[in-house]
């Protein structure tokens, strides 16, 4: 192994495995303050999501729509830009989705509905993610609080229109779609039964494939890592900085909105208020101890996943609003020594001065 | 439509934007970006609950309120003052947290999911029409008394120093990492009484009580300008644009969902600088190596 690679993986290693640490400290404290005992809890939680099919399906199901998220926030930090709108591109992503799939024919072939399905969800992150953007680009409107303000706007908008036009009689959710299902994993291997893992995940991880491939070996790909570490240099150096800001927020809105599929398409055959609960947010949580590599993205969606379905594992003994208090101890745990671990490694490769 | 009926119900409206709105002034005019007053805001509804609850006062429960704030805001400081972690990264970690914190010891203190049981509040009288509350007045002044101290006062020069130019700052002999935890402190304690008074006037505590009002309080900040008192503006136009969507329930001229939107929309329109570009303090989000 190159002393290169060595150092970049020490770099992305150590601040995730010192927020675990932290987290299993922090959980220990909360398990006792229940009077129960930690160690069994922990049992409890690994035997409830990788122990047995149906949570381990659970798990694949929410680290599915986590990995979208996930990968549509570290693709824009690769830019340099912050897309804090992950919850409502994906919201968006899922209700275009839902609005096509109850438009469609069922007579269209499946495959070709679900194809069509899936462009239209990319489709809906897209234009979320296009206005922060273009505000930046054009007029240098913070892309964090821009898209912090739209999560509400367009939740608020799209929640006006399946109140006012589209719901069910008595629900928050609209009709079910005509077509544009995506058949759901327990239909080919029957422990699954029960659980909503369905061949979205396929598709994350194609998308997060096709993000490393254009991040890491193409032109494109190069021009917006060189912006997200210096933009006024890649500037210098013929890069158009507004382009790839432009295209970057298209791209991370678009992959947020793959991350409404998931639902809409595979899981419940609708779209439904507030299906995006917080995994856009979420998302910001994976790509950060992801460090913002596909490849860490997915087993941070994993770990994210096993969390949130570890919560009800565990809700007889202690409550599951555990897992919450461990997700907000694992992301500051991980801020705060990503810089700290990065200024001691650096430290200790100095050569010593004789 | 009663315009005392109106007045008061937008200055109730307004209270817990004032207070957080100044929190966040405050934090970012020293330079550190702000997004967890909804953090800030939903401890000091439990912390004041809590206090309250044990003690039967609420004067204790504001005081417990003030505590859980400053408790968040500390952690705020200390991440991304004495470890540089992401200041926005640090601010959505700790919303994150203070939903999970404030759950879980509400199922620990109160064995429930939802709400606490009714706790004292303040005032009460119905003549007075919640103007017996003194966090409403403490509401009313806070943004004053904060662009006094901002702009009066030493402390608030070395503020306003720190945010704008923090080497320089530092060159003067100003301890620029102090003057960051002080504001920080501050900003929790002050957007924490937003929360207590939410706790306080509602006589309970209920999951996530908050809801939201802590984004629209950083609306008001960046629509404010980063200044005290044209945040303050800011928060009582939200909270009238609020006051008329509810009174004009029931006519449904304009849907509700349109008017929730009103403060977001502007905020966005105020950054894109349609009508005079807001721009923030030179060294906000930067922090000093």
């Amino acid at each position: 192994m190159s002393s290169r690679l060595r150092e970049q993986l020490e770099e992305a290693l150590f601040p995730p495995i010192v927020a675990l640490l932290v987290a299993l400290i922090c959980g220990d404290l909360l398990i006792m303050s229940y009077g129960q005992s930690p160690a069994t809890v922990y049992r409890l939680l690994l035997e409830g999501t990788w122990g047995n099919a149906y949570g381990f399906g659970q798990v694949l199901y929410k680290a599915t729509t986590l990995t979208f998220t996930g990968l549509a926030v570290s693709l824009g930090i690769r830019a340099g830009l912050f897309n804090v709108g992950a919850e409502s591109q994906l919201a968006a992503g899922g209700f275009v989705a839902a609005l096509l799939g109850l438009g469609l024919s069922p007579h269209l072939p499946g495959i070709i509905a679900i194809i069509l399905c899936i462009i239209a969800a990319a489709f809906g992150g897209a234009i979320v993610g296009a206005i922060p953007g273009w505000l930046r680009v054009k007029f240098g409107a913070h892309e964090v609080i821009v898209t912090i303000m739209l999560n509400f706007i367009v939740l608020a908008l799209l929640n006006y229109i399946v109140a006012a036009r589209l719901h069910m009689p008595e629900t928050l959710h609209t009709p079910e779609i005509h077509n544009g299902a995506i058949p759901r994993l327990d239909s080919f291997i029957p422990a699954f039964h029960g659980s909503a893992a369905n061949l979205t995940i396929v598709l994350a991880l194609i998308t997060a494939g096709l993000a490393w491939f254009y991040m890491f070996r193409t032109k494109r790909g190069f021009e917006l890592r060189a912006v997200g570490l210096q933009p006024d240099a890649a500037e210098y150096g013929g890069v158009s900085v507004g382009g790839v800001w432009m295209r970057a927020m298209i791209l991370s809105g678009a992959i947020a909105g793959l991350g409404g599929v998931n639902y809409v398409l595979g899981y419940k055959q609708y779209y439904e208020e507030g299906f995006a609960g917080g995994s856009g947010f979420l998302g910001i949580a994976v790509a950060l101890v992801g460090r913002n590599h596909p490849v860490g993205v997915v087993l941070a969606a994993l770990f994210f996943a096993t969390l949130s379905q570890g919560g009800l594992a565990i809700h007889a003994f202690v409550p599951k609003q555990m897992v919450e208090v461990l997700q907000g101890v694992v992301i500051l745990a991980v801020a705060m020594s990503v810089p700290e671990v990065r200024a001691i490694l650096r430290r200790s490769r100095k050569p010593v001065a004789a | 439509m009663n315009p005392i009926s109106f007045l008061t119900q937008m200055l109730r409206i307004s209270v817990p934007y004032l207070f957080a709105a100044s929190g966040g002034v405050i934090a970012e005019r020293a330079g550190i970006i702000t997004l967890s007053l909804e953090g800030y805001m939903l401890t000091g509804a439990f912390a004041a609950t809590l206090g309250t609850h044990y003690t039967g006062s609420p004067w204790i429960g504001l005081l417990s309120g003030i505590f859980g704030g400053l408790v968040f805001g500390m952690i705020h400081a200390v991440a991304t003052i004495r470890y540089r972690a992401n200041q926005v990264v640090t601010g959505i970690a700790i919303n994150l947290l203070a939903i999970g914190v404030t759950r879980f010891f509400l199922k620990l203190a109160f064995a429930s999911s939802s709400n606490s049981p009714r706790i004292e509040g303040f005032g009460g009288n119905n003549a007075w029409h919640g103007f017996d509350n003194p966090l409403l007045w403490m509401g009313l002044l806070v943004a004053p008394a904060l662009g006094f101290v901002l702009y009066r006062t030493p402390f608030g020069l070395r503020v306003r120093a720190v945010g704008e130019h923090p080497e320089a700052a530092a060159s003067l002999g100003i301890k620029v990492s102090f003057i960051q935890y002080v504001a920080v402190a501050l900003s929790g304690m002050l957007a924490a009484l937003g929360g207590v008074f939410l706790a306080l006037d509602q006589h309970q505590f209920t999951d996530q009580m908050t809801a939201g009002r802590g984004f629209i309080a950083v609306a008001a900040v960046i629509f404010g300008r980063w200044d005290p008192v044209r945040a303050a503006i800011a928060c009582l136009f939200f909270a009238f644009a609020e006051t008329l969507q509810i009174q004009l329930q029931g006519t449904q001229i304009i849907p509700s969902q349109f008017v929730e939107m009103i403060p977001y929309l502007l905020t966005i329109i105020a950054l894109a600088g349609v009508v005079g570009r807001a721009v923030p303090p030179a060294a906000l989000g930067k922090t000093a190596e």
